[in-house]
């Protein structure tokens, strides 16, 4: 019991100090922008004047050393102020805040839906290693590797929305439908699809191809020839042997590739005006909006933290080892 | 080497991608002569569907046409792809030695800063970095760098780390060679191919990247590119398909060609880690 508390407190305290020092490339951001950072702070509006200039000078300590600046702004992270949009007259937080429910849905949706689907097509590829079907997986996930994410949007949106009219292009929801309940449920869930797949697809490709890689390598196990060699059904072989094995190194990678996975989602809410932190980004880079490019990227580098933990207790659920609590 | 270029032949696929790409090459060459006037002049009627005369894939929404545009457009990618990987490999082979042949602390303090790098999302630092220092060739190149290092260095480290020990470095070590000798003549050498493997799979990546960042509106905006392309004709998709789909063609076939390439030096100069993929 002490040892998992411990471990539990080790990584809480990893966790913090890992948060802590990304706040600290956000510090450093600022000042490698060109200029004064009060006005980058300020978000660069031309007509700034130079007594709100001072104002900000004073509160983040801009005159002062810039060990101290570092300790004044990690402060403020601390008690979770992410400073002022003075583009959109808000707080930073309350914007993302707003924001963070719709990436929360998108990207969770589209890792489950990755990891599961690739997972699924990398056995069969795995398990007919030269068959067709493998060819068939194999071919299928090179291209979706190599296919641009808001170019592959766009396709679905060309397919599903203008030529088949099955699901609606963009958004969040249906605008003034007014629906309630189930109904809306089912409303979000539709415009969830095309946005989820297109961000899904590309990691969907990745683990297919983990996922056969790595149910070769474990085919040719000892513990598999053994499983056979004792009379077990393939599928029981596969089933009770092989596929936890195999999952494991296609759940650390997942793990690994949980930030890219965030930062595609940028890409997808611009394509189908999603109303997440993807979308907030893409406002902020117009206007620059430097407070809120950076409060949007320490907030989701704390989702890839998120991410990582959550694949390390899928880790834990997955591995067949006796005693594997690390 | 005879015994490399065997392998390589032995799977088709890398032999398509070499193709492909050497086709994407010769575009990128060839771009200024087969169009001339600039990709952003007006070249015919706005909206034209492809098959046009003149406009053999059609023309967006400016008049502009979409094929000089892709032609233009294959020297951005593979400048910037090409590039930054260099960029990157500077930075990651540089970091990879360190942390191998030192070890202990100095191994320690890198991997630590490498691991932070992989933890932040990788495309939105860059999308921070290139908005604040604003869009340019050049600030795009060093961003994809800075993006793109960490596993490069992992690679380089590990490589470093298993070579270290070896009798042939005992022996450069033995004879009194200095430390820069030995990395440079003994260890670097022999762990060239892995390095050179990862390397062409990271163009691929810095130009899925790159286009990704034009896309965003966050390109060089004296460029014709790919990303800009698609971006700029995403709104009229219903009335224009043609606008968007020809330009993600263009990064489709090329980020696939190089990754087919990618693979097939993988199996040429690493046949070892070939043969246990089976």
């Amino acid at each position: 019991m002490t040892g998992i508390l411990a471990a539990v407190g080790a990584r809480l305290a990893k966790t913090v100090a890992v948060i802590l020092l990304i706040a600290t490339v956000n510090f450093m951001l600022v000042h490698a922008a060109p200029g004064d950072p009060a006005l980058v702070i300020a978000g660069q509006s031309g007509a700034t004047d130079q007594k709100f200039l001072d104002t900000l000078r004073a509160e983040y300590g801009l005159d002062r050393p810039v060990a101290v600046q570092l300790g004044t702004y990690l402060g403020k992270v601390v008690r979770f102020d992410l400073g002022f949009s003075y583009r959109q007259q808000r707080p930073v937080l309350d914007l993302i805040l707003e924001r963070l429910p719709a990436t929360l849905l998108l990207t969770l949706t589209a890792f489950s839906l990755a990891l599961l689907g690739g997972t699924m097509l990398g056995l069969v590829a795995g398990t007919r290693a030269g068959r067709w079907s493998d060819t068939a997986v194999t071919i299928v996930s090179l291209v979706l590797y190599a296919t641009p994410i808001f170019w592959l949007g766009l396709i679905l949106v060309l397919i599903f929305s203008v030529r088949l009219g099955w699901l609606p292009a963009f958004g969040y929801e249906t605008v003034g439908g007014g629906m309630t309940g189930f109904a809306r449920v089912l409303d979000i869930l539709r415009h969830l699809v095309l946005p989820a797949a297109t961000l899904g697809f590309f990691y969907l490709a990745v683990y297919a191809r983990l996922m056969r890689a790595s149910i070769i390598e474990v085919s040719h196990q000892d513990y598999v020839k053994t499983a056979r060699a004792k009379g077990l059904t393939e599928t029981q072989v596969i089933r009770r042997h092989m596929l936890r094995n195999a999952l494991l190194p296609v759940i650390t990678i997942a793990g690994v590739q949980a930030g890219t996975l965030v930062g595609g989602s940028i890409v997808v809410e611009t394509v189908f005006a999603w109303p997440g932190l993807g979308r907030l980004i893409f406002e902020a880079v117009i206007q620059r909006d430097y407070p809120v490019l950076l409060g949007i990227f320490l907030v989701l580098s704390i989702l890839v933290i998120a991410f990582n933990i959550l694949t390390d207790i899928l880790y834990r659920i997955v591995d067949p080892r006796i005693g594997a609590v690390r | 080497m005879r015994d490399a270029l065997r392998a390589f032949l032995r799977h088709p696929s890398g032999l398509i991608g070499l193709v492909i790409l050497l086709a994407v090459v010769a575009v990128a060459i060839l771009a200024p002569l087969l169009f001339p006037d600039s990709p952003w002049d007006m070249a015919g009627a706005p909206f034209r569907p492809p098959l046009t005369p003149d406009l053999p894939l059609g023309s967006d929404t400016l008049g502009r046409n979409i094929a000089a545009g892709i032609a233009h457009g294959a020297r951005v990618s593979l400048t910037i792809g090409i590039a930054s990987t260099l960029a990157a490999l500077g930075i990651g082979v540089t970091i990879g030695i360190l942390a191998g042949y030192f070890g202990g602390r100095v191994d320690d303090a890198l991997m630590r800063f490498t691991e932070l790098f992989q933890t932040i999302p990788s495309f939105v630092l860059a999308v921070v970095l290139v908005a604040i220092l604003t869009p340019s060739i050049a600030t795009i190149i060093g961003t994809i760098a800075i993006v793109s290092w960490p596993p490069l260095a992992r690679l380089t480290r590990a490589e470093f780390m298993s070579l270290k020990t070896r009798e042939f470095v005992e022996a450069a070590r033995c004879q009194g060679e200095s430390a820069l000798a030995i990395v440079g003549r003994h260890i670097l050498p022999n762990a060239l191919s892995p390095i050179i493997v990862t390397g062409s799979l990271t163009v691929a990546s810095a130009i899925l990247l790159e286009s990704a960042l034009s896309f965003l509106g966050l390109g060089d905006p004296n460029l014709m590119s790919w990303g800009f392309m698609v971006g700029a004709a995403r709104t009229v998709i219903r009335q224009a398909w043609w606008m968007s789909v020809f330009p993600g063609l263009a990064i489709l076939l090329t980020v696939l060609a190089i990754n087919l390439l990618g693979e097939g030096l993988n199996d040429a100069l690493n046949p070892r880690i070939a043969r246990k993929r089976g």
